[in-house]
């Protein structure tokens, strides 16, 4: 019973965490409608930082410099934020597919660094032995799971309730004006570049941080975390959740990590050994389906944006 | 040295440059980059590897490491290609179209890439494969200047393969009909063109040359699940470097992708072999991100 609580406080811990990298992501396609294909290299450049100031050191790889895991998480989103800042100044101005294709290009770069500058990042074996919150508690896992639930609880409740103040700010109306209608929002006044530079900064910055609680409470990272696939499952996670929606973000986060692990256990525990790793294989087909099933059928996933009108405009319509 | 770097680059750029003659065309005419383009390569050298298979073993063609068998597998994998191509647009993107957002066409195409990936890992498994056991014999040029056979003539066969398409495009009805519904879709229904013929056109097209850049990829180095894939960032950086929408651009585009990525192994190590086309596709955008020969931004 223990066994099962403290896996489900583990299982919750994961997802909330992708649930943060999806937030991020909501704020950048969601609110400012900007298509990043590269959530991957962001988690890893977060990640890394994170490990980096706060693994002990070991010649394996750089860093190690054994601070606090604050200090860790914060160097992680300001890392991902300065990488995002030369992506975005680079190719926010140019149409809005160059920006998929030049993150895409940067995730690819970020993972092949990861994988080859062995000096810094341990190359193919990734650092080990990052410290978790809470170490303290280890040998008791339902206190230390449930700890680190409450944590990682906290810092996304945090990021939601500053998220939702932020996009029902006026600077969150000017982004969805400018996702809407770039020029009539430019006609007003509002530098199209600036705003949407800040809402793909900040973005970049929640994957980051994402990408360094991962590394915190796994311990291990390695260059195989950031393929691909995880900028695709943090994507899947908010269409299917719903675009635009803070709460559709992480319920999404919550319901494909949930199918994602489940299908990897039955798959694990039917499929010979031989063709477990088919069995990955048939797992991501599934759930590029899925994703193509979601946008044809339920293009706003399960809780889709909300439609905001200004008060001023019912007023006007009850005159009318 | 220096002609070791462009022969090898020259003949991985035509490849590259096969590949992007399909990318930019359907991004010209849909205006969506197509994530999934890439698998289309994947696909046919895969297919071509079961057809090779199934036509039976027959002996090399010359100081080649294949014979007849696969040369008309290059042709079934293109025409099947050209099929997955056409499936794929009718089953998902042509519905998608008709909500209107671009973007989303992206995010689909980016699911559909890794679907299709997948697939090919589940049915082959992730080990590499090769369509002979033979040992390609190098060939001397010219002192210090080394070529296979099978390099030469995938070479060629990529060369005669872009010819046919500049003439196609130029020359034919339908090509001109493509160019046009490209520059101006309803200009070019006031003119009696069908759009969504040429859309099916441009697809099958696209879909065959990838599969023959595929095909070509597996017999100069292997086949594996994420080929298509390692291949997609080449092939935006060409389509983008010669202008989205040009096909004399992506050709040249792949040239020089292809060159810079043989000239940057040397220099930096060939594990850094698949950012060169990033650097390159950066530096394009930020000097000049309408392309070499591209009209429209």
């Amino acid at each position: 019973m223990t066994g099962l609580a403290s896996y489900l406080c583990f299982f919750a811990t994961v997802a909330l965490t992708y649930g943060v990298a999806v937030l991020g992501l909501n704020l950048q396609w969601g609110a400012a409608g900007l298509f990043n294909v590269g959530v991957a290299g962001f988690a890893a450049v977060g990640a890394y930082v994170a490990a980096w100031i706060t693994a002990a050191p070991a010649p394996a790889h750089w860093g190690g410099f054994a601070l606090p895991i604050a200090l860790g998480w914060a160097g992680a989103m300001l890392a991902a934020a300065f990488a995002a800042a030369i992506v975005g100044a680079a190719t926010l101005r140019l149409r809005a597919d160059y920006l998929a294709i030049t993150t895409f290009g940067a995730a690819v770069t970020l993972q092949l660094v990861a994988l080859n500058a062995t000096a810094l990042t341990g190359g193919p074996f990734g650092i080990a032995f990052i410290p978790k919150p809470f170490e303290s508690l280890a040998d008791r896992p339902l206190a230390f799971g449930a700890a680190n639930l409450a944590l990682v609880a906290a810092v996304t409740a945090i990021i939601f309730v500053a998220l939702e103040r932020l996009t029902q700010s006026p600077w969150g109306r000017v982004l969805r004006a400018l996702r809407e209608d770039e020029a009539a929002a430019a006609s007003l006044g509002k530098a199209p570049d600036r705003f949407r530079l800040q809402a793909f900064v900040i973005g970049a910055a929640l994957m980051g941080l994402a990408g360094a609680m991962q590394a915190q409470f796994f311990g291990f990272i390695a260059p195989d975390n950031y393929l691909p696939v995880l900028t695709f499952q943090v994507w899947v996670m908010l269409v299917l959740g719903g675009s635009g929606n803070n709460r559709g973000a992480l319920l999404g986060a919550v319901v494909v990590w949930g199918l994602w692990t489940l299908s990897g256990t039955l798959l694990a525990a039917m499929l010979p050994g031989a063709w477990q790793a088919r069995g990955a294989a048939l797992r991501l087909v599934a759930i590029g389906a899925v994703l193509a099933g979601v946008l044809l059928a339920r293009p706003r996933g399960l809780i889709g944006e909300r439609a905001t009108v200004s008060r001023h405009v019912v007023h006007t319509g009850e005159q009318a | 040295m220096i002609g070791q770097i462009l022969i090898d680059g020259i003949t991985s750029g035509a490849m590259i440059g096969l590949g992007a003659i399909g990318l930019t065309l359907t991004y010209g005419l849909l205006r969506f980059a197509n994530f999934a383009h890439g698998e289309f390569a994947t696909w046919g050298a895969y297919l071509a590897m079961l057809g090779a298979g199934a036509f039976g073993g027959a002996a090399p063609i010359g100081a080649l490491t294949f014979g007849w068998p696969l040369v008309v597998a290059l042709m079934v994998a293109m025409a099947l290609t050209a099929l997955l191509a056409l499936a794929l647009d009718a089953a998902l993107f042509r519905r998608l179209r008709r909500h209107g957002n671009a973007i989303v066409l992206v995010i689909a195409s980016f699911g559909a890439s890794l679907a299709l990936r997948s697939a090919i890992e589940f049915a082959f498994g992730p080990e590499p494969y090769y369509y002979t056991t033979d040992i390609a014999m190098t060939l001397r040029l010219a002192p210090g200047l080394r070529a296979t056979a099978d390099q030469l003539v995938v070479l060629a066969a990529a060369l005669v393969l872009m010819l046919a398409m500049h003439v196609l495009l130029t020359r034919t009805p339908l090509g001109r009909a493509m160019r046009a519904v490209s520059e101006n879709p309803d200009l070019a229904r006031l003119a009696g063109i069908d759009p969504a013929r040429i859309v099916r056109a441009t697809w099958a097209i696209g879909g065959a040359l990838a599969a023959a850049a595929g095909v070509f990829l597996g017999v100069t180095v292997q086949l594996r699940p994420s080929m298509g894939f390692e291949l997609l960032l080449p092939l935006f950086a060409a389509a983008i470097l010669g202008g989205v929408g040009s096909v004399p651009g992506a050709m040249l585009g792949g040239l020089v992708i292809g060159i810079a990525e043989a000239a940057a192994v040397p220099l930096a190590g060939a594990q850094y072999r698949a950012a060169v086309a990033f650097v390159v596709l950066l530096a394009m955008l930020l000097v000049r991100p309408r392309g070499l020969f591209g009209g429209r931004e």
